[in-house]
């Protein structure tokens, strides 16, 4: 069993950072319901605040992280230009998509909404992080900027989401190879 | 200033100066994403521009681009709302305006067909 160090360096983007981010929105809705909550049944106290505070900072972090190195590491990988001659496109995704009329689409479709949809995300969580910040618990006084900032929560949500999820389809459809490969178990034949 | 258990400051009032910039910013912010991209897509040349990095190609412009306008609108706005208080209702809507468009023109037919 091997891996390239180019797919460790994409599992790293989709899942360790993309996925996370993505997992992560479960406890951001609890958190800004509870803050956003005009019936004050159950507030945030100083601890969780301070907590929640930390969790929206983990989640920029988290979203940042995702498009930054999408764009800057794995992207290149995957828009690279094979030399003359190449007929094998196995190290070039995005021109073995392009290769065929049954796989055009995932890169004409998925990877140009992807590549700019995804930065959507960063934007807005770090939006609504900042608005935690400034606002705390006092965010269920402020009922217009509290509706601002859980839409663009949700918005993020989904912008992830579709990045997300085109990001894991193209992936499948031509998968990002290359680079070093690493030896993870040795097999029994 | 006081803090009561669940950490809300007692007579203090934050104006929604603040809020209103942060979110009116990031309107603006995934609406230019969307809108360079576009632009990028359409014009060879403004693509060339924004080839600030070859191995991305103009992706690497259009988003740092928008970041910046994003970031720029964002301190200016605080500056100048910092201290006010604002109709929430009408920035919301330009907000979610630019959002949506932002989104409407980020899909690839949407964007083939302008």
């Amino acid at each position: 069993m091997q891996m390239s160090f180019r797919e460790i360096v994409t599992i790293l983007h989709g899942m360790g950072f993309g996925g996370l981010f993505l997992l992560a929105f479960s406890g951001a809705f609890i958190g800004l319901y509870r803050v956003c909550t005009p019936d004050r049944s159950s507030p945030l106290t100083v601890w969780e605040q301070k907590l929640f505070r930390i969790y929206l900072i983990a989640m920029t972090v988290l979203a940042w992280s995702t498009v930054l190195s999408g764009a800057y590491v794995v992207y290149p990988w995957y828009r690279a230009h094979p030399p003359e001659g190449i007929t094998d496109y196995a190290q070039y995704p995005q021109r073995s998509l392009l290769s065929s009329p049954t796989t055009e689409g995932w890169h004409s479709l998925g990877m140009e909404w992807k590549e700019h949809v995804a930065w959507f995300a960063p934007i807005a969580i770090t939006m609504v992080a900042y608005i935690f910040f400034k606002y705390g618990s006092d965010l269920s006084r402020y009922r217009q900027v509290r509706n601002a900032a859980f839409a663009f929560a949700v918005a993020a949500f989904i912008a992830a989401s579709i990045a997300g999820g085109f990001g894991a389809l193209l992936n499948k459809n031509a998968p990002v190879r290359g680079g070093t490969v690493i030896k993870i178990m040795e097999g029994s034949k | 200033m006081k803090s009561n258990q669940h950490g809300n400051e007692s007579g203090s009032e934050i104006p929604n100066g603040v809020a209103a910039a942060a979110i009116l910013s990031a309107g603006v912010g995934c609406f230019c994403v969307s809108l360079f991209g576009l632009l990028g897509d359409a014009f060879p040349a403004v693509a060339r521009c924004f080839n600030f990095y070859n191995p991305t190609g103009p992706l690497s412009g259009v988003t740092t681009t928008a970041i910046f306008v994003w970031l720029i609108l964002w301190a200016f706005l605080s500056r100048s709302w910092g201290g006010r208080s604002l109709p929430m209702g009408k920035i919301n809507t330009i907000a979610f305006l630019l959002l949506g468009i932002g989104v409407f023109l980020s899909f690839p037919p949407f964007g083939d067909f302008l």
